[in-house]
């Protein structure tokens, strides 16, 4: 059974994911970054493969992007880095990217790497469902790799529906008409849609992501979906940590606190 | 099937051959598709067509003239005519697609409008039909471009418009329109986003084709009425993303007789390293929401290009030029800095016609490609050069 299946299966609750970007701050962090991200309790890792252009992230992922660039990561290098990690890492682990670097990577090669290296899923912002079930979808199931689509507050329920029929383990809920990191507390408009989804008895469980940041919103978003996914608070906590094992601890502590806040 | 795919025209899922499509974050979808589904009934229906059509005749000045240049023909040995494009309120073709998207985000209940410019000439262009229509108007620039392009800035600013400077990435046109996408993901209900350009995802770049296809309507007719003939022998326009080219060729798509000239950047050449010839360094991948030639690195990281010119140091082109590359429709050129401003002086001195930087590209074409004595060759003039003093000035060889 894919471990994205397992995790939902066995936790109905407060998923954690936390995204990364690969590479980043240093090159070479990135195991060190994952296991300390699973040693602090969270569920999944979403590995972010840096891009020149990344159009749906804002400004402190997009930096992140361009601090891997520039430290040398590169679909190669993360492949060569991820070479057994499962030894390391049980908790499920995503590849989130745009689709230009996987397509001159290679398709085929890319969903070959992945199994390889033991990757559960895929998160690709902009590749469109239609092109995927066209294109790729025969492909992915090949190499066992699960694949999320996105939800908006501005996705019709016909095509919630169509997200659903089409994802695997579970649906990426963007929090509202965001980029990633979007700093502000959930209004009213937001709590309405995450309830209006709630109530559409979805196949898959949804992790509500963009604007999650702390174990405020943490906690609001678990009250709607069986989780939630923390990127650019995350890489603001790491950007720049003399002590990466500290430091996420610390984060993460925070975000799974159960405090009423 | 056979002669389908050999006409050049878009599909209906957006492709043009195997380039085109919408690939796009699912938070863009349901605007892309608001815009998908309506965007031809509207322009088809006959309240939009006589507010357009006015507009292009009393505001932008069209018919633009279909001009014989007679001394540049003697010095090139061939029939040469200019479609005067830089005639255009606001001095270049980029007007003929701000005001037919205009009218159709009215018509969409948009309240506010967004674009990205590279030299400023697409954003003076939107921030222009913005204050006609009294709406708000937002433009992202790269911060590298807003130091280098600042009397149009202050055009735009002058216009009321609202400029943003676009500070990720390499800072320039790429990453304006980076922001520009960012920020209709941000107000995806009351914003609609004007490119300027025959790019970015499925309808846009034939709808931004369409706008600009008066261009070859009119060199139709008016060489039917000079020439006694609607087809030349040669059209040749430059290509940045390719909106000028488009509306110059579209007509002529599938006139196998007439020979389409697409003019690239070479920069200061082809393989130096600085240049912007997308046909030859570029290959396929995805830029900006569509699939299309694009410079990059091996991994997929998208290069910054070089030109001379602001308008033509784009890292791809749009996709129906990919596509018009791929079947050898239309033949490609590159040409250099250096040849361009030369060229740029040759129109001025022998037409009194000062070009833009991007059209002075195309007018150089003409030492790089074969014609014969009698052939009848359009060149479009896409724009005109009062933008580019200060590279005049800087280069100085004059």
């Amino acid at each position: 059974m894919n471990r994205i299946d397992y995790l939902f299966q066995t936790k109905k609750e407060r998923v954690l994911s936390i995204y990364v970007t690969a590479g980043f701050p240093k090159l070479e962090d990135t195991l060190a970054v994952m296991e300390a991200i699973q040693a602090a309790g969270a569920d999944i890792i979403e590995l972010g493969i840096p891009y020149s252009d990344p159009i749906a992230d804002g400004p402190t992922i997009q930096e992140s992007n361009t601090q891997a660039l520039e430290n040398g990561m590169s679909i190669k290098m993360l492949f060569n880095q991820l070479v057994g990690f499962r030894a390391k890492i049980h908790v499920p682990v995503i590849l989130m990217g745009y689709l230009n670097p996987i397509i001159q990577f290679g398709v085929e090669e890319f969903c070959k790497k992945c199994k390889e290296v033991g990757v559960d899923g895929l998160i690709l912002p902009d590749l469109p469902m239609s092109q995927y079930l066209e294109e790729y979808k025969a492909l992915f199931e090949e190499y066992g790799l699960f694949i999320s689509f996105l939800i908006s507050p501005q996705t019709s329920e016909k095509r919630i529906r169509e997200v659903d029929e089409n994802s695997n383990g579970f649906i990426y809920m963007v929090s509202s008409h965001a980029i990633t990191g979007a700093k502000s507390a959930i209004s009213k408009e937001q709590e309405e849609y995450f309830e209006r989804v709630a109530n559409m008895n979805l196949t898959h469980p949804k992790l509500i992501g963009f604007g999650i940041s702390d174990a405020a919103t943490f906690q609001l978003a678990s009250r709607y979906s069986q989780g939630a996914i923390i990127g650019s608070a995350f890489i603001n906590a790491i950007a720049n940590s003399s002590d990466l094992n500290r430091d996420i601890q610390t984060f993460l502590e925070g975000v799974l606190s159960e405090k009423l806040v | 099937m056979k002669t389908n795919e050999q006409m050049i025209q878009v599909d209906e899922k957006g492709f043009y051959g195997k380039f085109g499509g919408a690939y796009i974050p699912e938070m863009l979808y349901p605007n892309v598709e608001e815009l998908r589904e309506n965007w031809e009934a509207i322009v088809a229906s006959p309240t939009y067509q006589e507010e357009f059509q006015s507009l292009l005749k009393d505001f932008v000045g069209r018919p633009t003239p279909l001009y014989f240049a007679e001394r540049l023909s003697d010095s090139f040995g061939a029939k040469i005519y200019l479609k005067r494009e830089d005639l255009c309120h606001t001095g270049a073709h980029k007007v003929n697609n701000t005001v037919g998207q205009i009218i159709l985000a009215k018509k969409l209940g948009k309240k506010r409008i967004i674009a990205e410019t590279g030299a400023g000439q697409h954003g003076v262009a939107t921030a222009t039909v913005c204050a006609l229509m009294g709406m708000d108007c937002t433009i992202y620039m790269g911060e590298l471009d807003i130091k280098r392009q600042r009397p149009n800035v202050e055009r735009m600013r002058i216009l009321g418009a609202n400029v943003v400077p676009a500070v990720s990435g390499s800072k320039t046109l790429k990453d304006a329109t980076n922001e520009a996408m960012r920020a209709w993901i941000a107000d995806p209900v009351g914003t609609h986003y004007i490119i300027g350009s025959v790019v970015g995802p499925h309808p846009y770049p034939e709808m931004v084709a369409r706008f600009q296809s008066v261009i070859s309507e009119e060199i139709k007719w008016q060489l039917l009425a000079k020439e006694g003939r609607e087809n030349p022998d040669l059209v040749i326009a430059c290509v940045g993303g390719g909106s000028n080219a488009a509306g110059a060729f579209y007509h002529y798509y599938n006139e196998k007789a007439v020979r389409l000239i697409a003019v690239e950047a070479a920069g200061h050449g082809i393989h130096s390293g600085k240049s912007a010839a997308t046909s030859v360094l570029g290959t396929p991948g995805i830029l900006h929401g569509s699939k299309t030639l694009v410079m990059q690195t091996e991994d997929g990281q998208v290069i910054e290009p070089h030109s001379i010119s602001a308008g033509l140091d784009y890292p791809g082109i749009g996709p129906v030029h990919a596509h018009l590359h791929a079947v050898g429709r239309a033949e490609f050129v590159g040409v250099e800095d250096e040849d361009a401003m030369k060229a740029g002086i040759l129109l001025s001195r022998t037409e009194g016609i000062i070009p833009a930087i991007e059209t002075a590209h195309a007018i150089h074409a003409l030492n790089q490609i074969s014609f014969n004595p009698n052939d009848l060759i359009v060149i479009n003039l896409s724009g005109r050069g009062d933008k580019d003093l200060e590279t005049y000035i800087q280069w100085g060889n004059y």
